[in-house]
């Protein structure tokens, strides 16, 4: 139980470099929904169910879904396929 | 809202001066002054190009690394700089964390006599088998009510930013849910027709059993929340806005805002001129007991359902 509770925070801090490192927003936004998922474990282990199914409700699910839909409407995601279909078009 | 009022009588009106005031229209002192549009200026197209071009050369002087010895010193400053900005707060932080109490300390300010009281006797006093909603609740629902209130203002602040105009709003929507959502997805359709009954049940218990196990009412309001968008997803703005428009969320929020603050106001009241409250705390452990807080819970619940709905909505649409 130990090792998997050490292996989960090692875990957490990879998401958190993660988020901050990667340069397509969409994959940092999926990264950061991981870190929510591994966080709202860890509050099981440390036996605080409410904030699990919090955290598992607004940090995984709401936040990320907003997050998205924010992207959409600033056309982050739908560039990005423009940007790949012309590269591909070129070559 | 707004009165039409006639015109004679509105410019009798202050801030009708006021705004004639701020248009330079009317000056206080020289009374009326004449206002004159100004003349469009109209370039001919060789000076435009040239402009251009004068415009094209500044900008590749100006961020030419190789030749421009100023720049390079900013950037290396800059830099610099930024890293020794960046380590003076990681230190300031850190000597502000120094004289913070041992962690764990017997003597630490946090171990104080309330503590050991809301664990003693929290459950004799509030009736709630969780401690944690006990507290949420019971002991700290002045905290909550700021809370649910927080949210309803967080959603108003969304609703100014983000709404649409009446007019545009149909196009826009329209044009938005073509674009970005696939209508009728079968896949989404199914999985939403049988996971939505069960997520709003769960929900539902999470927000009921807050008071007998872990959940409550900010929990189960946000997995409520999270069945509605998920519903909204799959099956279209049409059907939701059968049962759930901007009005029923106004009428939900203030409804169930109103409902804790009477509550609370009825608990302080006894509370503070030491009556006897009438409602029965119950036996620990049943679904009907430990007071209040079973409706502070449900309040709650509204709340945070009707905000994460609202917030989608507004996000990808701009109003209901």
């Amino acid at each position: 139980m130990e090792l998997f509770f050490d292996l989960l925070l090692i875990f957490l801090l990879v998401c958190a470099v993660a988020v901050s490192l990667s340069k397509n927003l969409l994959n940092s936004i999926i990264v950061y929904m991981s870190f929510s998922l591994i966080m709202s474990v860890i509050w099981i282990l440390l036996e605080s169910p409410d904030l699990a199914i919090t955290e598992a409700a607004v940090g995984a699910g709401v936040t990320s879904i907003l997050f998205i839909i924010t992207l959409k409407k600033i056309h982050a995601i739908t560039e990005d396929k423009k940007k790949k279909n012309e590269e591909e078009n070129h070559e | 809202m707004s009165k039409r009022v006639p015109k004679e009588r509105y410019e009798k009106t202050r801030s009708y001066r006021f705004k004639q005031w701020l248009a330079g229209t009317k000056d206080p002192f020289l009374d009326n002054v004449e206002m004159k549009p100004q003349k469009e200026i109209h370039e001919p197209e060789k000076l435009v190009h040239e402009h251009e071009l004068q415009h094209l050369q500044i900008v590749e002087k100006a961020y030419d690394l190789e030749h421009n010895a100023q720049i390079r010193l900013f950037q290396k400053l800059y830099n610099v700089f930024s890293v020794i900005f960046c380590l003076s707060l990681v230190f300031i932080l850190l000597v502000g964390v120094s004289y913070l109490p041992q962690y764990g300390r017997e003597d630490n300010p946090v171990n104080n006599e309330v503590s050991a009281r809301y664990i003693e006797q929290g459950l004799q006093e509030t009736g709630a088998v969780n401690i944690v909603t006990g507290m949420i609740l019971d002991y700290r629902a002045f905290d909550t009510l700021g809370e649910s209130h927080v949210l309803f203002l967080a959603t108003c602040t969304v609703l100014i930013l983000l709404r649409k105009d009446k007019k545009k709003k149909q196009e826009t929507a329209e044009y938005n849910d073509r674009i970005y959502e696939p209508k009728n997805d079968v896949i989404l359709q199914t999985v939403a027709r049988v996971l939505v009954p069960f997520i709003e049940i769960f929900g539902i218990y999470v927000i009921l059993g807050g008071h007998l196990g872990p959940g409550g009412g900010f929990s189960g309001g946000a997995i409520c929340g999270a069945g509605l968008i998920l519903y909204l997803n799959a099956f279209g703005f049409v059907k939701t806005e059968r049962f759930f428009t901007g009005k029923t969320y106004k009428c939900m929020c203030f409804g169930a805002l109103a409902c804790y603050s009477l509550a609370k106001t009825y608990s302080f009241f006894t509370g503070a001129n030491h009556i006897e409250s009438v409602i029965p705390l119950g036996t620990p452990g049943a679904i009907l007991s430990s007071g209040l807080i079973l409706i502070l819970d449900i309040c709650v619940g509204f709340v945070v359902a009707g905000t994460m709905y609202t917030f989608y909505v507004m996000f990808r649409k701009g109003g209901y």
